[in-house]
C-alpha cells in the first residue's frame, strides 16, 4: 500500500522500513510479557529512530538532525534503557504477563485503533518534505498503539514504557512534518525527557518500596 | 523592563540553591525572600506588560501577564503557609531530608510555573509545563504513604500521556507555521500571530483539538481530568495549593495560546465550540460530585474542575466582557482556591483528618483560620464581595448578551449547585456544634476536658449546652482514637498566608486596581474576541 502512494527509490524504501519498524516494535512491547524484554525492545526502536534522524539528515543536509541523532543514540538507546533495567535490577522481582485482556484480544484492539490513526492522518492535507508522508500515519498509529500499552499493561515498568515509546512516536512526528525545528527546541526536549525517565524511575522506586510489587493491582485506594 | 524577566526567572532559581545547601532556616527564609521578590515584579510588569529579554526567548504581554502575577502571587504567600505548615515527623535526619526535598522541590515547581507564561513560543511553553508535571509528581509522592504513592504514579502517567498528545499539537501548529513561514522557524508568538491568518486551515483546527486534550490533561478538563482529584487530595498541602491555584491556570495558559492562533486561522467559531463542550462536560461532573464528597481535599479538587470547566465556558461566549470576566476569574480563582487550601491544611493539622465525618465545629477550634476558610468557601461559590463573584458576573453577564445564552443559564444553574454542594459541606463541618468540653470561656487554648458523649448528658443541661455551641468531636468508626483538639490556631504563618489571599480576594472583588482593569481589557482584547 505504501508502493503505492508513492513511486519507490531507495531512499523512501529504507524510510519506510523504519518507520514500519518502529510500528512493528510497538505491537512487539504491546505483546511481550516480561518488562525487561520491553525495556529492550524500547532500545531497539530508539535505534531505528535514531537511524531514520540519521536518514533525513544525510538526505536533506540538516546538519541540525546529526546531532539530535546522535543525541538520541546516547539518550534514548543507552541510557534511558539503563535506567529503567536498573531499576528492575534493584527491584529483584519480575511481573509476567500484565496483560489486562488476552494477548490476542489486545493485539486486535491495537490493530484496530493503529488503522484508524492511519487513515485518519491520512485524510489529512500533510504534505512532509523530508520523508514520504505515509509516515506520518505510520508514526500516529504507533502514537495509539503506545496508548493501548499504557491503559491495557498493569506494571509500572510496561506503563512506562509505553510513555517513552510514545516520545519515540511524537519523535518521528516531527521527523517527518518538522524536521526544520530549531535545535535548541529539539535539545530542550530531548532533556525533558531525560529528567521525566528520571522522575519515573524514581516513582517506580517509591511504588516498589511501598507495596512489594511492580504491578499496579494495588492502585486502587483512590476513588470518587 | 526585560531585567524584570530575568529576575523572575533567576530569583526562585537562587532560592533553589540555597535550599538544597543550607538549612530549614534559610530555606524558608530564602523561599519567602524568593516569593516576595516575584509577586513584587509581577506587580511591576502589571503596569508595563510588554517586554522581551534573552534576544526573544523571554518575552511578556499582557495574556502572560495575566498568569504571571497569581502564579507569583501564590508563590508567595504559599512560601508564608509552609514555613507554619511543613513540620514532618521522624527522627532529625529523615526530617533535615523531607524539609530540604520539599523546599527545593517548592522553588523549582515555581520556578517552572513562572518560566511557562515568560517562555516566548509554543515548544518553550510545552517543555515548562513538562517541567512542571515531573517536578510536583515528586512533590506528590513525597508523603510516602499509600495513597501519595499510587497519587504520584497516577499523576505522572496521565498527566505525561497528556503532555505527549500536546507535544504532537506543538509538532503539528510547527507544520502550519513552516507551511506558511518556511522552516527554522522559533514559533515565536510575534511571528505566529500576524501570519496565523495564512496557516492551513485544518492543521491548524487539529492542532488546537490536540492541545486542548493535551493541556486540557493537566488542567483538570472532564473527561481526562481523572488523576487531579487524587493528586490534590494526597499531595502536601502547600502542593495542593499550588497545583490548584496556578498550575491549572498555566495549562489554561497554553489552551489560551493555541486559541489566540486558531481564531486568526479559522475564526473564532470552532475554539469556541470545542472549549465549550470541554467546559460543559467538566462543569456538569463537578457540580454533581462537589455535592457528595466527604474529603476536605477532594471536594477543593472537584471545586477547580469547577472553576476550569467556567474558564472554558466563558472563552465560549462571543463577548469580551466575558473574555475579561475569564481572566479576572483566573486570578480571583488563584487566591480563593489557595486560602481555601491554607485553611483546609489548617483543619487538617488540627483534627488529623480530612473526612467529613470527623470534622466539627472547626470555627471554635480555629478562631482564626476556620472563620476565614468558611469566608474563602463562599468566596469559591461567588459570594460577594468577593473576586469570584465580579469575574463570574461578567462571564454571566457576556454569556446573556451573546447568542449563546442557553450555556449562560446552564452556567449559573451548574454553579449554584456546586455552590450549594460546597457551602454545605462547610456548613457541616465548621459551623456545625459539634464538641462537647471546649466553651467560648476557654478560648486560651488550655487542654479541654474530656469530651462528653451524647448519651450521658442531662437533658436540661444538653440544652444548655447546645445554645452555647459546645459540643463533640464524634469519631468515624474504625478510626484510631486521636488526642482532642483544643481551641488556637496551629501557626500564626497560616493565619497570615490566609489573610493575605482574603485580602487579595476583596480588592479584586470591590474595586479592582485601575492598572489591573487596564491589563484584563488589553488582554482580552489581544485574544481578540467577537471576530
Amino acid at each position: 500500500m505504501l508502493a503505492a502512494v508513492a513511486r519507490p527509490t531507495t531512499f523512501r524504501d529504507v524510510a519506510d522500513a523504519l518507520t514500519l519498524l518502529v510500528l512493528l516494535t510497538e505491537f512487539a512491547m504491546l505483546r511481550s510479557s516480561l518488562p525487561r524484554s520491553q525495556v529492550r525492545l524500547y532500545a531497539f526502536q530508539s535505534l531505528a529512530v535514531t537511524a531514520l534522524a540519521a536518514l533525513v539528515a544525510a538526505r536533506h543536509g540538516l546538519g541540525d538532525l546529526y546531532v539530535i541523532a546522535a543525541l538520541t543514540l546516547v539518550l534514548k538507546v543507552v541510557l534511558v534503557p539503563w535506567i529503567i533495567l536498573r531499576v528492575l535490577r534493584d527491584a529483584g522481582t519480575e511481573v509476567a504477563g500484565s496483560h489486562r485482556l488476552g494477548v490476542a484480544t489486545m493485539v486486535l484492539i491495537a490493530l484496530a485503533v493503529s488503522i484508524f490513526g492511519f487513515f485518519t492522518i491520512g485524510s489529512m492535507p500533510f504534505h512532509s518534505s523530508s520523508l514520504p508522508t505515509p509516515a506520518l500515519g505510520l508514526s500516529v498509529a504507533e502514537i495509539l498503539v503506545a496508548f493501548m500499552i499504557v491503559v491495557l499493561r498493569a506494571d509500572v515498568v510496561s506503563q512506562a514504557a509505553g510513555f517513552f515509546s510514545l516520545e519515540n512516536g511524537v519523535s518521528v512526528v516531527s521527523l517527518v512534518v518538522a524536521s526544520g525545528l530549531p535545535l535548541v527546541v529539539e535539545t530542550a526536549f530531548l532533556f525533558d525527557l531525560v529528567v521525566a525517565v528520571v522522575v519515573f524511575g524514581i516513582l517506580m522506586r517509591v511504588h516498589h518500596r511501598r507495596t512489594d510489587t511492580l504491578s499496579t493491582g494495588v492502585l486502587d485506594r483512590l476513588r470518587g | 523592563m526585560s531585567w524584570v524577566l530575568v529576575v523572575l526567572l533567576a530569583a526562585p532559581l537562587v532560592s533553589v540553591v540555597v535550599c538544597a545547601v543550607l538549612p530549614n532556616r534559610a530555606a524558608q527564609g530564602a523561599t519567602l525572600v524568593a516569593g516576595l521578590l516575584c509577586f513584587s515584579l509581577s506587580i511591576v510588569l502589571v503596569g508595563h506588560p510588554s517586554s522581551t529579554a534573552l534576544s526573544g526567548w523571554l518575552m511578556v504581554d499582557p495574556l502572560s501577564t495575566v498568569f504571571v502575577v497569581p502564579t507569583a502571587f501564590l508563590y508567595f504567600t504559599t512560601a508564608i503557609f509552609s514555613v507554619g505548615y511543613v513540620h514532618p515527623a521522624g527522627d532529625e535526619v529523615a526530617r533535615a531530608r523531607y524539609l530540604r526535598r520539599f523546599w527545593v522541590g517548592f522553588n523549582v515547581f515555581a520556578w517552572a510555573m513562572l518560566m511557562a507564561p515568560i517562555v516566548n513560543g509554543l515548544p518553550l511553553l510545552w517543555v515548562a509545563v513538562e517541567i512542571t508535571t515531573v517536578v510536583s509528581a515528586l512533590l506528590v509522592a513525597l508523603e510516602h504513604t499509600p495513597g501519595a504513592t499510587e497519587a504520584a504514579w497516577k499523576y505522572v502517567l496521565i498527566a505525561s500521556m497528556g503532555l505527549g498528545i500536546a507535544l504532537v499539537a506543538t509538532v503539528v501548529m510547527y507544520y502550519a507555521g513552516s507551511a506558511v513561514l518556511g522552516s527554522g522557524l522559533e514559533l515565536f508568538y510575534s511571528r505566529m500571530l500576524p501570519a496565523a491568518g495564512r496557516f492551513p486551515p485544518q492543521i491548524t483546527e487539529l492542532a488546537f483539538v490536540l492541545a486542548v486534550l493535551g493541556f486540557g490533561t493537566k488542567m483538570g478538563l472532564v473527561p481526562v481530568h481523572t488523576w487531579l482529584p487524587d493528586a490534590h487530595s494526597e499531595a502536601p498541602t502547600p502542593v495542593s495549593a499550588l497545583l490548584s491555584g496556578a498550575l491549572l491556570a498555566i495549562c489554561f495558559y497554553a489552551i489560551l495560546r493555541y486559541y489566540e492562533i486558531t481564531e486568526r486561522a479559522v475564526g473564532a467559531a470552532f475554539p469556541r465550540e470545542v472549549l465549550l463542550a470541554f467546559g460543559l462536560a467538566s462543569l456538569v461532573l463537578a457540580a454533581l460530585v462537589v455535592a457528595v464528597q466527604r474529603d476536605v481535599k477532594r471536594l477543593l479538587a472537584y471545586s477547580s474542575v469547577e472553576h476550569m470547566g467556567v474558564l472554558c465556558i466563558g472563552m465560549s461566549f462571543a463577548a469580551p466582557l466575558a473574555v475579561v470576566g475569564v481572566l479576572l476569574h483566573v486570578l480571583a480563582h488563584a487566591a480563593a482556591k489557595g486560602t481555601a487550601f491554607f485553611g483546609s491544611g489548617s483543619v487538617v493539622r488540627k483534627f488529623g483528618s480530612k473526612d467529613v465525618a470527623s470534622l466539627r465545629a472547626g470555627i471554635v477550634f480555629l478562631p482564626w483560620s476556620g472563620p476565614m476558610l468558611v469566608l474563602a468557601v463562599l468566596a469559591l461559590s461567588a459570594m460577594p464581595p468577593f473576586g469570584i463573584f465580579r469575574s463570574e458576573f461578567l462571564i454571566v453577564a457576556g454569556g446573556l448578551r451573546s447568542p449563546a445564552d442557553a450555556a449562560a443559564a446552564v452556567l449559573v444553574a451548574l454553579v449554584t449547585l456546586a455552590a450549594f454542594g460546597l457551602t454545605w459541606y462547610v456548613g457541616r463541618t465548621m459551623m456545625s456544634p459539634a464538641s462537647l468540653g471546649t466553651t467560648s470561656s476557654e478560648a486560651d487554648g488550655s487542654p479541654e476536658p474530656p469530651p462528653w458523649p451524647w448519651g450521658g448528658l442531662p437533658a436540661a443541661e444538653s440544652e444548655a449546652v447546645l445554645a452555647t455551641a459546645v459540643v463533640t468531636v464524634p469519631r468515624a468508626q474504625g478510626e484510631q482514637e486521636r488526642p482532642s483538639p483544643t481551641r488556637g490556631e496551629p501557626s500564626p504563618w497560616i493565619v497570615a498566608a490566609m489573610i493575605l489571599g482574603l485580602a487579595a480576594l476583596v480588592v479584586l472583588g470591590i474595586h479592582p486596581p485601575a492598572a489591573l482593569g487596564t491589563l484584563l481589557h488589553r488582554a482580552a482584547a489581544q485574544l481578540e474576541v467577537g471576530r
